[in-house]
Parts: structure tokens; sequence; C-alpha cells
């Protein structure tokens, strides 16, 4: 019977990756390796004010200075951060004043990716940042937001046009003295976007950066910052694909989002980067900062992820819960296969009165992966009636696999009320046999089942986004029944 | 319609089913009945495709088809339908959602073109009416916090769903109070049709009060060892299985 499990095993894993393929594009990369120089030449190239360059430099002093952190429930092999490409762009210029100018190579790209970018036929009330290896390549319906004061663009664009709100805000949640990976990204960021919303307004579309890695040997280093004034509301999503190859490839992003009291923002992600094959070959190397301040009373930050992609992924995205009143929740579906790792979680901070925080994790293992959560909450001193919910879940498909759960709790205040729950389990073969025997094959059924479990997180989706969702944890898991 | 012959049947090393030979025609309802440990649960469970069971000897037809030689779902999909003595919940999916997969699935199967949403909801309606049951039952994930009662009157709805050519009962009479047993076996009834065949699985004549079988078979170990009518169960809830016992060891 063992025998079965592992040939259905194996069938599962089989799952193809369907965003793996290449776009020939004429691309502009400068030569491998990180020094002074490259962070300078980064910068050149970006024609970036002279405040940018000494931002940029001395993140770059201070990472010299660091190591890479090794606490991680992860096998992380050594990277050598002088063999990879620091910046790629395709060549055509990409300041775009209308679609005909984008290279239609590059048209075609994101058309097969499923995001279009001509307006005409873009998803309903969606706008997108469309974002290759280093460069934003075109941003959509960037008017139609103007109108209500909503700057929706690039991170270069903004340093240039919007000086003032990038200097106040970027490095202001997440200082590059934050983490190895954070001053690594302070010092190297290519493109990103950056959002803000007037007092008042709440944003009627969603807003949604796509991130493509294309160029060989090319780390991505995408910044985000979104800002959000007073009594304003945004849903933002993040979407990521890369092309499959068997050399490992660096992603190591920083993700600010800052609201002003009463502000609400509601940050979604569906990380699928190239996972590596079925033996562990190649696959995207995720160490992502993301965390959000918020400062107003009574504003509210929801993160949502789904994590299917990526060989090593290492990211919480966390909230610093300052406003009184203020409000985190953090949504997570972490899937594993094969060999891929995960050390997922999140922060919640507690510094303001009566502030509360949600924690819905649901991880999903398969194959020989290995999966962890990580959270910490902590309640500070003055952080009076503080509460926290903590539910963590996982899922095991297979008897290869590892899920593991790590809680931090750091209480300085009796009046807090924090909450943790925590289960294990496993897809029963009496559940897929009974799927069968209503007519549905075996990899239906898991589909169906791991979607049941990771509902709740699902649910938190953006409608358009639920359904993309529910069938890439389908193809992620195709098989993998123990 | 079904044809077994010298079906064998083991689970690691034991063999439970030892040589079944049984022919069910269209229309016809068998009721296999004996005591615990007999194989007719395990007869089920090799009927419907449990992997769990390696079936070493003989033959089961189907309409004409190798039934052992199919997967379970293409089982399913053919016109078996096994209604399970303890159906599984499956958290956070919910009954519509799950019936209208194995609905289409079917009807894939069949090649017709799936229901819309709306001719699904309709047809779900139509089925809870003839069954009585619950509609804020199929609300609700699958199975997930029924009673017991309750997870086999959905049992019954999912039969009605899937028009079912033969319906196993795995104990469905089980766990269930009178009145709940009256529902499964109305039920039931209006399901029958002189197409569509039905093997009852039960320990007590009870059920049979209610869904009247052609013929009444006692299975015990791993083999059916007495054949007769509708008074054959009668005969053994009076007498028991001793005699049965008595007889087959002579």
């Amino acid at each position: 019977m063992a025998e079965d499990q592992n040939k259905i095993l194996d069938e599962v894993t089989g799952g193809e990756y369907k965003y793996g393929f290449h776009t020939d594009i004429d691309t502009e990369t400068i030569p491998k390796g990180l020094s002074e120089d490259v962070v300078r030449i980064i910068s050149a190239k970006k024609e970036e004010p002279e405040w940018m360059l000494a931002f940029r430099l001395k993140a770059f002093e201070h990472w010299l200075s660091m190591k890479q952190p090794n606490w991680a429930h992860l096998n992380i092999p050594e990277i050598d951060f002088q063999d990879v490409i620091y910046y790629a762009a395709p060549k055509k210029k990409p300041e775009l004043e209308s679609l005909d100018e984008v290279d239609p190579e590059l048209l075609a790209t994101f058309e097969k990716l499923g995001i279009p970018l001509n307006e005409q036929k873009a998803l309903a009330g969606v706008a997108v940042d469309a974002v290759i290896d280093s460069v934003s390549v075109k941003t959509t319906y960037k008017e139609t937001l103007a109108e209500k004061g909503i700057i929706f663009c690039s991170i270069s664009e903004a340093i240039k046009e919007y000086p003032d709100l990038i200097k106040k805000y970027l490095g202001s949640v997440v200082p590059h003295t934050d983490n190895f990976f954070a001053a690594l990204n302070a010092a190297v960021f290519s493109d990103g976007s950056f959002v803000y919303i007037p007092k008042g307004v709440r944003c009627p579309m969603e807003l949604s950066t796509y991130f493509r890695i294309n160029a060989m040997n090319t780390g991505q280093f995408e910044r985000t910052l979104i800002v959000a004034d007073d009594d304003s509301y945004v849903s933002y999503l993040e979407g990521c694909t890369a092309p499959m190859r068997d050399e490992n490839q660096l992603h190591a992003a920083i993700v600010e989002i800052v609201t002003m009291e009463r502000a609400e923002v509601k940050y979604s992600t569906v990380q699928n980067w190239y996972p590596g094959d079925k033996n562990g070959i190649g696959g995207i190397y995720n160490f992502v900062t993301k965390r959000a301040l918020c400062k107003g009373d009574y504003s509210k930050v929801m993160w949502t992820q789904v994590e299917t992609g990526s060989a090593i992924t290492w990211k919480y995205p966390s909230c610093v819960l300052m406003g009184n009143h203020s409000v985190g929740e953090f949504y997570s579906v972490a899937v594993t296969n094969n060999y891929q790792q995960a050390d997922t979680g999140t922060k919640m901070i507690h510094l303001g009165k009566n502030t509360r925080s949600l924690i819905v994790s649901k991880g999903v293992s398969a194959g020989k992966s290995q999966n962890s959560y990580r959270g910490l909450v902590r309640v500070a001193k003055k952080a009076e009636n503080a509460r926290n919910f903590s539910q963590c879940d996982s899922l095991l498909l297979g008897d290869q696999c590892g899920a593991h759960t790590f809680p931090y709790l750091e209480i300085t205040n009796n009046t807090a009320k924090v909450e943790h729950e925590a289960t294990t389990s496993k897809i029963g073969e009496d559940q897929i046999f009974y799927c069968n025997q209503r007519g549905l094959s075996t990899e239906d059924a898991v589909g169906l089942i791991v979607n049941g479990y990771v509902k709740e997180v699902i649910n938190q989706l953006p409608m358009e986004f639920a359904v993309e969702a529910q069938k890439l944890l389908q193809i992620s898991l195709e098989g993998s029944v123990g | 319609m079904l044809v077994i012959k010298n079906l064998h049947a083991k689970i690691e090393d034991k063999e439970i089913l030892k040589g079944v030979n049984l022919e069910i025609k269209p229309g016809e309802v068998h009721a296999i009945m004996g005591p615990n440990g007999a194989g007719k649960s395990t007869l089920s469970s090799v009927l419907a495709g449990n992997d769990k069971f390696t079936v070493c000897e003989g033959s089961v037809t189907f309409n004409g088809k190798d039934l052992l030689d199919l997967p379970p779902e293409d089982r399913a999909r053919e016109g078996v339908f096994l209604s399970f003595q303890y159906p599984v919940e499956i958290p956070g999916v919910s009954m519509v959602n799950f019936m209208r997969t194995a609905v289409n699935e079917h009807r894939k199967y069949k090649g017709q073109e799936p229901h819309s949403a709306s001719e699904f909801l309709k047809l779900m309606r139509e089925k809870k009416q003839l069954v009585e049951i619950d509609s804020n039952l199929t609300n609700r994930s699958v199975n997930e916090g029924f009673s017991g009662g309750e997870k086999k009157k959905n049992e019954i709805f999912q039969m009605a769903m899937l028009e079912p050519k033969l319906s196993i009962l795995d104990e469905t009479d089980s766990g269930l109070d009178i009145d709940a047993l009256r529902i499964v076996a109305n039920g039931v009834n209006k399901l029958k049709t002189k197409e569509n065949s039905t093997i009852v699985i039960t320990h007590y004549q009870r059920l049979l009060d209610y869904i009247v079988p052609d013929f009444v078979h006692v299975l015990y170990k791993g083999r059916i060892v007495k054949t007769g009518g509708k008074e054959l169960a009668l005969e053994l809830e009076e007498k028991g299985y001793d005699w049965i016992k008595k007889e087959f060891e002579d």
C-alpha cells in the first residue's frame, strides 16, 4: 500500500508549472555582482536624485556589516550574492505614453499570464502595474484614478514625481537596518509600486501589481509603498510568476504600508513564483519583508496571502498597531509540495490601546516539503485591552512532508487577552474514497478537500482572484495523496 | 445487471470474501444479512472499489463491463452508488458544491453538458422534496456536524441526485430512530424503478419491513450460504444465525 501511496504522490507532484515559459525580450543587464559601484549604476540608470542614491548607499554600507539570518526552519543553500545580476530591463524605453509603444512581446507575455494590459480587455475594476525584471512597464487606469487624487505608479516614477511623499515614508516602516534582506533591498531595489490614497477617498477599483522575473541570473528586488490617508480605503493585490530555470533566482522584496486615522488597507498576495522541479532543482528564493504601520486611531490593515510558489519562502507580513483601536488581520494559505520550504507567518505588535489582531494560518504540505508557521504576538506595556486570536492549522498530504508551528507570545500588559489554537490533520483516504464514490477523480477530490480546508482564507480575497487562487491550489497539489 | 462470480478478496493478508456468487437483475432488491464479521461491508467496499481491499480471484460484471477493471470514480459514473455505513465529513466543502461537482462529473462521463447553476439548483430542490431532506442540510459542509440520522438522510439525498443503476445501502439503518428510518426507507422506495436495483446490507429485519426485498442472502464466513425470499429475513430475526452456522459447519 505504501507503494501505491508513493505512486499517487508521484503523479500528483507531476503537475506542471504553467507559467514557466521565458520570453525572448531584448534585455539590458548590468554585470553580475554587488558593490558600491553597482548601487551607483542602478541609481544612475533610474536617473535618481542625489538623496535617493544616499539612501541606497547608506543601506549598502549597513548590509556589508550584516549576516544572512539562519533562525528560520529552512535549509538555505549558501547564496553567492556576487553571482546575481542586480539590474535587468527590457531594452525598449519603459517610459510609455500609450500602450502602442509597449514592446508587443511584453504585451503578449502578460496576456499569456492572464494579465491583459490593454484597458479595453482588462479585468473590470482592476488597475494593474506590470513589473518585469527590474522595471515597471505599464500602469493601467492611471488617469481614471488621478481624477480622485489617487496616485498609482511605479516607485521609480514616484521618486521623481512625488519626492516629498517618498522621502517621508520610504523606509519609515521597514528601515534598512531591519534585517539582512531589507538592507539588501534598500540598496538595490529596482522597481515596484507606489500608492497614495488621499483623505476621505475610497479607491473605486482594485489596485494590482504583477511581478514577473524573466531574465536569467537576475534577482528581483521590488519595493512597494502604500500610504492611506485619513478615512481612505484601498484593496491591493500582488501576483507573481517566473520562468522555469535550473538555477535558483533571488527575490527580496519590501512592502510598506502606512494607514492614517480610520484608513483601511486590504493587501492580498497570490504568490506563484517558480517552485523548482519535482526533484528540487531550481526555483525562486523568496525573502520578503512586509510590514504595515497602523499609525492612525481606528485604522485597519488586512494581509491575505496565498503562497504556492517559490523554492524557499521567508515571509512575515506584519502589523504594528500603533493607533488606538487599530486592527491587524492576517489570513494565510501556504502550500508546499515536492522539495519546497516555507517559513511564513506574521507579527502583530500591539502598541496602542484597545488594539485587536486576528491570525488565521492554513498550511498545506505535500511531497517532501517543509512548511512552518512562525508568528509573534507582542503586547507592549501601554497597550491596554489588547486582543488577539490566532488559529494555525496544518494539513499533511502524504507522510514525507513536515508541518511545524512556532508561536511566540510576548505579553507585558496584563489586560491583554490572547488566544492561540492549532490543529494538524491529514487528508484521509476515506475522504478521498468518499469523493471517488460520488464520481470525482482523486485529483479533483484533493483539490476540493484542500479548497474546503482553506476556504476561510480564500473568502478574504477579492472575488476575481479567489477563483484564480482556487485553481492554483488545485494545480499546486495535483495528485498529492497520502 | 450485476454478476459476481467466485469473488475472493483480502485486506492485508486476511482473506475475507471466499467465493461470493450473486446475480442481480434490473429492478430487483436483494438483502444481504449475516452475523458480524461475515464480510458484508467488505463486499460493498470491493464493489465500490475501495483499494484497501485486494481482489485475489473471481469476477464482477456490471452491465457487461468488467467492474473490477474500473477505478472507483468510473464505477460511480457507470451507476454504482454506495450509501456509506459511516459517511465521511469534508469540512469547508458545501453540499451544493460537492453535489454539483459530482453531478457534472457524471454528466461529463455520459457526454452531456454540465448543468447551469439554475438548472442544478432546481434539480436539487426537487430531489430534496422527494427524499424529505431538511433544506438547510444542503447549505452546510458535507456531513460536517451532522447527526447520525442526518448523515444517512444525506446519503439518500445524494443517491437521488446521482440516479444510480445499482444502489448499495451499507447498514443504512444503523443509528437511525424509527422516524428517520421511515424517511430513509421512503426515499429509497420512491427512487425505485423497474430498471434500477438495490442491495440492502443489514443486520436487522426491521429495515426490510420498509424496503421489501425480492431475495434475502445470508453471508457467512465470506460466502453466501443461504438464499431465500423475504420470509428468510423473518426466520433469521426469530432464530438468529446459529442454525445457519450449524448447517454450514456440517
